[in-house]
């Protein structure tokens, strides 16, 4: 099992008595790109101070590339890069000065400073910011050059908490493909509260709500809790609704609007060709006929609260 | 690794120019009271007619030097420590150095480190400036060498105890003033003992370990005494830190 970069087992947390992560265990492999979901509070922060050794879990290990973190953090913490939701700038120095001190601080060779500072940079559009302070610059770049600060060394396991925050679209989209590129060496884990961007940048997901550990499993997996086995339809002269109901393979049918339709249908056995055939015979002015997606909130209350009736 | 966050700190006192500020005060205010000192002299050597009365100019004024110097610092000394951890648990960044490979000894022993190099420069101009004397004198380089070491050690005892504080607190103000009045309170201690020196109480003074330097002894009794003072807050300092990783 070489491939694992990072296992959590069985962590839990408590602060004075009251449980904030209870029992979460999770992997994660090289190149793969792992989305921590959950409300705020939920215990992502926790979990990701954990499992960079800036908190020590009450019960559970974690383990870096298989160096338990507790009793060889020095090693393993040289695996790790981390974004803290705080970004930890020290505003008073320039760019350059404060990636330089990040390098050195990760033991990079001190012959490769140079060049690990002007990589980070390049990777984080900050190149022409080289010789700024820290504080004169932006949100969005202040939190790029905390992005840079993480990756500087060239970490197999990449922790970023709410990379995207305070981030203009443009720049949002540069950092996914950055994530992106460096999921596909090593292995990242990213929390964040948009989620399309799960969607968008992580191969698999875990939702953790009340410290617990409520999903956990691929974006398929998750997309498929989304799109569901539903139509919607829009006619401009619509049947009665037993009409519809007859159709093969429909099971249910709930009237939205006046002339809209949800049409629920067994899996597999789509009837849209069906309902098409049926509108153009009878002339119900079929305009409009589309999968209805629920979107990933939807899911994501849905998964939050299906544990909290359990 | 020590070195990488002494350097740190360094850069961050001189990234501003409170670093440069402070050394130019300081030594500004030092100055004056040298050129006072030597004034001084000369008023009070040509009153003294008998041989008993006459005494060296090195510790004429290296007196009036190093006696001023230890009050001034014990104001200054609390100012450099407090921001040193309060200020970096203060901008959230702690989390940068503990995630990165280095244990919590050589964070704490850096920013110690740090602050002592930047001290020391202070304590080099004051032993340069009072060699200045040995253009016109001959002056006792051994009693100015045991006055600059005790008064380095002083500093380290004073920028120990003031970490340890700093790592108690958020706002960089409080660290300042608790340590001002813990340190004011161990450099009076003895004269508050006056009339009993042999009390323990007294013997815990910093004053009364600084004493015999002053007198341009060195005594391993008191090498040790600030040894272990310094040493003790430093350790208090890496187990306070280990309780917020620990407590959260």
């Amino acid at each position: 099992m070489s491939n694992l970069t990072l296992e959590a087992i069985e962590l839990t947390r408590l602060f004075g008595g009251r449980e904030a992560v209870k029992n979460v265990s999770f992997h994660l492999e090289k190149g793969e790109v792992l989305g921590f979901l959950g409300p705020n509070g939920a215990g992502k922060s926790t979990t990701m101070r954990m499992l960079t050794g800036n908190l020590a879990p009450s019960i559970g290990t974690v383990k870096i590339c298989g160096i338990d973190i507790i009793e060889n953090p020095k090693e393993a913490k040289a695996l790790i890069g981390y974004l803290p939701e705080m970004r930890p700038l020290y505003k008073e120095l320039t760019v350059d000065e404060f990636l330089t001190i990040a390098a050195r601080l990760h033991k990079v060779s001190s012959n490769h400073i140079k060049k690990a500072v002007e990589i980070a940079k390049q990777k984080c559009g900050l190149t022409h910011m080289s010789k700024r302070l820290i504080e004169n610059l932006s949100n969005g770049y202040q939190q790029r050059v905390a992005i840079a600060q993480a990756i500087i060394h060239n970490p197999l396991v990449l922790i970023l908490d709410e990379p995207t925050v305070g981030l203009d679209p443009i720049q949002i989209r540069e950092i996914r493909e950055l994530i992106r590129e460096i999921g596909q060496k090593h292995s990242v884990i990213l929390s964040t509260h948009i989620l399309p961007e799960v969607e968008m940048v992580c191969d698999r997901v875990q939702i953790i709500d009340k410290g617990n550990l409520v999903f956990h499993g691929s974006i398929d997996e998750l997309k498929q809790h989304r799109q569901g086995n539903k139509l919607m339809a829009g006619f401009s002269k619509a049947p009665a609704m037993s009409v519809l109901k007859n159709i093969d393979g429909v099971t249910k049918v709930e009237k939205v609007d006046t002339d809209m339709y949800r049409i629920h249908f067994k899996n597999k056995q789509s009837p849209s060709e069906a309902i098409v055939k049926l509108s153009v015979k009878n002339r119900w002015g079929l305009y409009q006929i589309a999968p209805d997606q629920t979107s990933l909130e939807d899911v994501f209350v849905q998964l939050t609260e299906k544990k909290q009736t359990n | 690794m020590i070195l990488n966050i002494a350097r740190k700190e360094l850069k961050s006192l001189f990234a501003s120019p409170m670093g440069w500020t402070i050394l130019a005060l300081l030594m500004a205010l030092l100055g004056n009271f040298y050129l006072t000192g030597v004034n001084k002299y000369f008023e009070v050597m040509s009153g003294a007619v008998r041989p008993a009365e006459r005494v060296g100019v090195t510790i004429f004024v290296g007196q009036t030097v190093f006696g001023i110097a230890r009050y001034i610092m014990l104001f200054s000394v609390p100012l450099l420590t407090m921001r040193l951890i309060s200020e970096e648990r203060r901008n959230q960044t702690l989390p940068f150095l503990f995630s990165a490979p280095i244990s919590l000894t050589e964070i704490v022993l850096g920013k110690f480190v740090g602050l002592i190099i930047f001290l020391s420069i202070l304590i080099v101009y004051i032993f340069m400036m009072l060699t200045t004397l040995n253009i016109w004198a001959d002056i006792d380089f051994g009693y100015l060498m045991a006055n600059s070491f005790g008064l380095w050690l002083l500093l380290g005892s004073f920028s120990a105890l003031g970490i340890y504080f700093s790592s108690l607190t958020k706002q960089p103000i409080i660290a300042a003033i608790l340590s001002f009045i813990s340190l004011f309170a161990l450099i009076f201690l003895e004269s508050m003992f006056a009339s009993d020196p042999n009390h323990w109480f007294a013997y815990i003074s910093l004053m009364k370990h600084f004493q015999s330097f002053s007198r341009g002894m060195i005594d391993t009794a008191d090498l040790v005494y600030f040894f272990l003072f310094i040493s003790t807050f430093l350790i208090l300092t890496i187990r306070r830190l280990d309780a917020e990783r620990l407590r959260g």
